[in-house]
């Protein structure tokens, strides 16, 4: 699917995450953000940096993960990201919705 | 001579015994077999203790029986293994070199990782059913119970055997109908997921169940602790479930050996190559079953289609030839549904499980994604395939490693 947000044409999924994280920038992710009714501060911000460290590395995302990450706890990630957070969180950044499961 | 160890003699371990025994020269190697326990469990089993479906008896047996009597089996635990060494440490100072390693110490449950759960009320009304102690605590609960709240909970994921939960939601509402009292008990089972089940294609045929049966659903949540005083879970978003009766799977991990010897990820699985089963950071060292990192379910069928790949690559190490990524994640598990019905699912890396027959396709008898009679039959045939057949490396007719892509419905995992 084609979407257009911040004067930009973007793939997505059915879900609305990107499909070519190529296509991603700032501005984007503070778009996506916004319709999320989320407003990005540099807190925010920290946390996309690590995940889009982690899936240059391609290691999986987890709650678990964010716990031993050292960037922040699981409650300050659900009060950044409130509902969902690690759905929300990727969304905004740009990559795939974490699997968490088999 | 050479020497081959494998380490855990539980599914894995024993199967890998008895298919090499078959395989491996006598007189060039000698395969050796470490476990802590003498018993060994019929782990799918400890689905039906708690129900009185099955006795003590019938998910343990003496484990060295099924162990060839060419393999030498030492009952002890493993303290370290020292890959860079080639060497592993057993209690009481004992030391054990190989030249092939095959790592299969399993996964076990950890409920100290959540806080509140393994506390005073542990096996109390906080249970287990992942172990021959917590299944045979919650049979004796169950007894007894006059009803409340029920609450079937998950920790986290993965767990080995995801459907095993949902599958004891749903015994739980048989055997609460057939004991005439299931008015007195509220049902809810509480997953991490969106849904009931990993696979989307399979919790749509889930959640309807649930629905059906009147099994209340609570998806997304992220248990923070169990607040054991009050009888509640509580979630990283405060979201609140009341018990009277907890029975959840806590988080699963590896042994803690690997912890020890450093070699495992957070959870305590090894790296593993997805195809070929060889260890990404050792090349004389496999891994197969739970103690994997690799993305499809653990399984007592997954580590039986590893377990034959596992045999063909380890005679091509052996060789020098080059291993064959063979293994393509093939999973195939019965879901109990309750009075006397069953389901089958088959998946792989790739495919979502399907609707279809199995084992021979447009044949049957067993019937994917689809409630039957058959598919109940097949799931408690599968005790005696497991001690009769699948531990002793016996081939089962018609179900191959690899997945039959034949009379089913398929579709491509979204990634
Ligand atoms: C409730 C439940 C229901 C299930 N239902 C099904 C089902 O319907 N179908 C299905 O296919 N699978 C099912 N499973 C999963 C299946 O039982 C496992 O996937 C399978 O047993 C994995 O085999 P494994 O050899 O990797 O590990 P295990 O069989 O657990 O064996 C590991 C062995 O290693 C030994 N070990 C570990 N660490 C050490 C140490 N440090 N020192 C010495 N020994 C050690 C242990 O004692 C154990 O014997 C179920 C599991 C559970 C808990």
């Amino acid at each position: 699917m084609k979407k257009i947000i911040a004067q930009k044409e973007i793939d997505v999924n059915e879900e609305g995450y990107l499909l070519d994280f190529n296509q991603w920038s700032k501005e984007i992710g503070e778009a996506l953000a916004a319709e999320n009714d989320i407003t990005m501060t540099d807190r925010h911000w920290e946390v996309i940096d690590y995940l889009h460290d982690k899936h240059q590395k391609e290691e999986p995302l987890s709650i678990r993960g964010i716990k031993k990450s050292g960037v922040l706890n699981v409650k300050e990630f659900y009060s950044l990201f409130p509902g969902g957070p690690l759905k929300k969180s990727t969304l905004i950044a740009g990559i795939p919705k974490p699997k968490s499961c088999i | 001579m050479k020497n081959l160890l494998i380490l855990g003699a539980g599914t894995a371990g024993t199967m890998m015994a008895n298919h090499l025994t078959k395989k491996l020269p006598k007189q060039e190697w000698q395969i050796t077999i470490v476990d802590q326990h003498e018993t060994h469990y019929y782990q799918p089993g400890f689905l039906f203790l708690p129900f009185d479906i099955y006795t003590e008896d019938q998910v343990k047996k003496d484990g060295t029986k099924f162990i060839p009597k060419s393999v030498e089996y030492i009952q002890k635990k493993i303290e370290l293994i020292q890959p860079e060494a080639n060497c592993v440490q057993l209690e009481g100072g004992e030391q054990v070199n190989y030249d092939l390693l095959i790592i299969a110490t399993g996964s076990t449950i950890a409920p100290e990782e959540i806080e509140g759960m393994d506390g005073p009320m542990w096996h109390k009304n906080i249970f287990d059913f992942y172990t021959y102690e917590g299944a045979k605590a919650l049979r004796d609960k169950l007894r007894e119970w006059e009803g409340g709240k029920l609450v079937v909970h998950v920790t986290e994921m993965p767990i080995k055997c995801p459907v095993a939960p949902l599958e004891f939601a749903f015994l739980a509402d048989s055997y609460f109908k057939n004991k005439g009292m299931r008015d007195k008990v509220e049902i809810t089972y509480v997953t991490p997921l969106d849904g009931a089940f990993t696979k989307p294609r399979a919790a749509k045929a889930l959640d309807y169940l649930l629905e059906e049966k009147d099994i209340k659903e609570v998806t997304s949540f992220n248990i923070e602790r169990v607040d054991y005083e009050n009888n509640k879970i509580i979630d990283y978003a405060d979201v609140e479930v009341e018990y009277d009766l907890l029975v959840t799977v806590p988080t699963n991990m590896g042994d803690s050996v690997i912890e020890r010897s450093g070699i495992g990820d957070d959870l305590n699985f090894v790296s593993t190559n997805k195809g070929s089963l060889q260890s990404k950071e050792y090349e004389n060292v496999f891994v197969i079953g739970d103690a994997t990192n690799l993305p499809t379910s653990k399984a007592g069928s997954v580590a039986h289609f590893e377990a034959e790949i596992l045999t063909e690559n380890i005679l091509r190490y052996i060789k020098g030839e080059q291993l064959e990524e063979a293994f393509d994640g093939h999973a195939n598990c019965f879901v109990e549904t309750g009075n006397g019905k069953a389901l089958l699912i088959d998946f792989n890396y790739v495919h979502e499980p399907v609707e279809g027959t199995f084992p021979i396709p447009g044949i049957g008898p067993l019937r994917l994604l689809k409630e039957s009679k058959a598919n109940h039959l097949g799931k408690l045939a599968f005790r005696w395939v497991y001690w009769n057949m699948l531990l002793k490396g016996v081939p089962i007719p018609f179900v191959s490693a690899k997945m039959n892509e034949k009379g089913k419905k398929l579709e491509t995992v979204n990634t």
